[in-house]
């Protein structure tokens, strides 16, 4: 081979510069994102439950929420009827988004970890921030 | 082998047809399709007729429809109404025909019955005619929709949803009535700098995001809610809101007594703002 010096010192440091960020990490994972239920509507709840239970509602609140938009959007109807039968009001400004008034500390907590960057918040917004 | 540019594009050529007039002579001999829809078409027309017959009751049992009562409107009401209306919605005000949205807004008699103008009446000439969707029985714009983001509802609402719209504009070109506006820009980028000088956004409705169109959606939101449109509650004296389908409903008494105008009706839309003259 020419220039093995050269080519081996080459790889060694590519090598070194690629799995930098692998070893400097190594032994120490991200931390979980703890989404906040600290908002004073969900403290004021009697019981805190969500319009279904939690576990369903971290696992399938995308498809959920898409659900809700079409019967609202495209149907027309406007009420939801939950597992236990309770009617709620369908609107994610002004239904998911009263409970959880801190979209910075519960949407954003979880989506920033997974790198998700849902549109909903290209036209919805948080109506208790003061910013768009 | 050896085959000259003539010859080439001859055997093209002939393939091409071949295959373009073998497939369609195909698709057209296909049973099915075609005799459905002639049978459908068939079927509707009776029924249509059959329903007028009888009158309303075969219809649908909702219609809502707009009157604008041109005799009690004045510039600062319908001012009042446009203000009420872009505030209820966060539609920005670009200040700029270009980058413009507007959901409702002032025209001149001129402009607004090109069909049936008439330079001698003083009157009207004057007046601010208020133009917002037309809400068709047979909407243009949701024909043309290629992703079905606009769409006529049951009650006669044509509705708009954003999620889906992909931008293309054509129910922009398909709208007789220019009552769509397309998002240049980001409207938030003018809906902060007039909050910085003032502005209050409506809360409780989202804003729009560049790159989809937007219109008048008579309200739906707060239909829902058992409200009464923006404009209507702005100026209930102008504007009357209303059951079409329902004989007694308050739009179907004011039509019985007032001569009443819509916008280009020989195009067929069947648009359901009518204007009280």
């Amino acid at each position: 081979m020419y220039d093995s010096g050269k080519v081996i010192v080459g790889l060694l440091i590519f090598a070194g510069i690629f799995l930098f960020p692998f070893i400097y990490q190594h032994g120490s994972p991200a931390e979980k994102p703890k989404p906040s239920l600290d908002t004073p509507a969900i403290k004021a709840l009697p019981v805190k439950k969500c319009v279904e239970d939690t576990k369903f509602m971290i696992t399938t609140h995308m498809q959920f929420l898409n659900e809700w938009r079409d019967q609202a959007l495209r149907d027309g109807n406007r009420w939801y009827v939950n597992k236990a039968g309770k009617k709620v009001w369908i609107s994610l400004q002004n239904t998911c988004l009263k409970c959880h008034s801190n979209k910075k500390d519960f949407c954003d907590k979880c989506h920033n970890y997974a790198a998700v960057q849902p549109y909903c918040w290209d036209c919805h917004y948080d109506p208790n921030g003061s910013k768009l | 082998m050896s085959m000259d540019r003539r010859k080439f594009l001859k055997v093209a050529g002939l393939s091409t047809l071949i295959g373009l007039g073998g497939s369609g002579a195909f698709e057209l001999l296909k049973p099915g399709k075609v005799d459905a829809e002639m049978e459908h078409e068939g079927h509707h027309g009776a029924h249509h007729g059959a329903a007028h017959e009888k009158g309303e009751e075969a219809g649908p049992k909702i219609r809502l429809a707009m009157l604008i009562d041109m005799k009690a409107i004045t510039k600062e009401k319908a001012e009042k109404i446009i203000h009420t209306c872009h505030h209820l919605h966060n539609v920005p005000n670009w200040g700029d025909p270009k980058n413009e949205i507007k959901w409702i807004w002032e025209e001149e008699y001129e402009h607004v019955f090109t069909d049936s103008y008439n330079e001698y009446d003083e009157v009207l000439e004057k007046l601010p005619f208020l133009l917002m969707c037309n809400h068709c029985d047979e909407p243009p714009c949701a024909r043309v929709c290629p992703v079905e983001a606009t769409f006529r509802r049951p009650d006669g609402i044509v509705a708009q949803d954003y999620h889906r719209c992909i931008g293309c504009r054509f129910c922009m070109a398909a709208c007789p009535y220019g009552s769509r506006s397309f998002n240049w820009l980001d409207p938030r980028v003018e809906l902060k700098k007039e909050m910085a000088q003032g502005r209050k956004l409506n809360k409780r409705f989202p804003t729009r995001m560049r790159g989809v169109v937007e219109k008048c959606n008579f309200c739906v939101e707060r239909l829902a809610e058992g409200k009464k449109p923006g404009c209507v509650e702005a100026c209930p004296d102008v504007m009357h809101f209303g059951n079409l389908a329902d004989e007694n409903s308050n739009v179907r008494k004011i039509l019985r007594e007032r001569v009443s105008l819509r916008r280009k009706l020989e195009l067929g839309t069947k648009p359901s703002v009518f204007y009280l003259v």
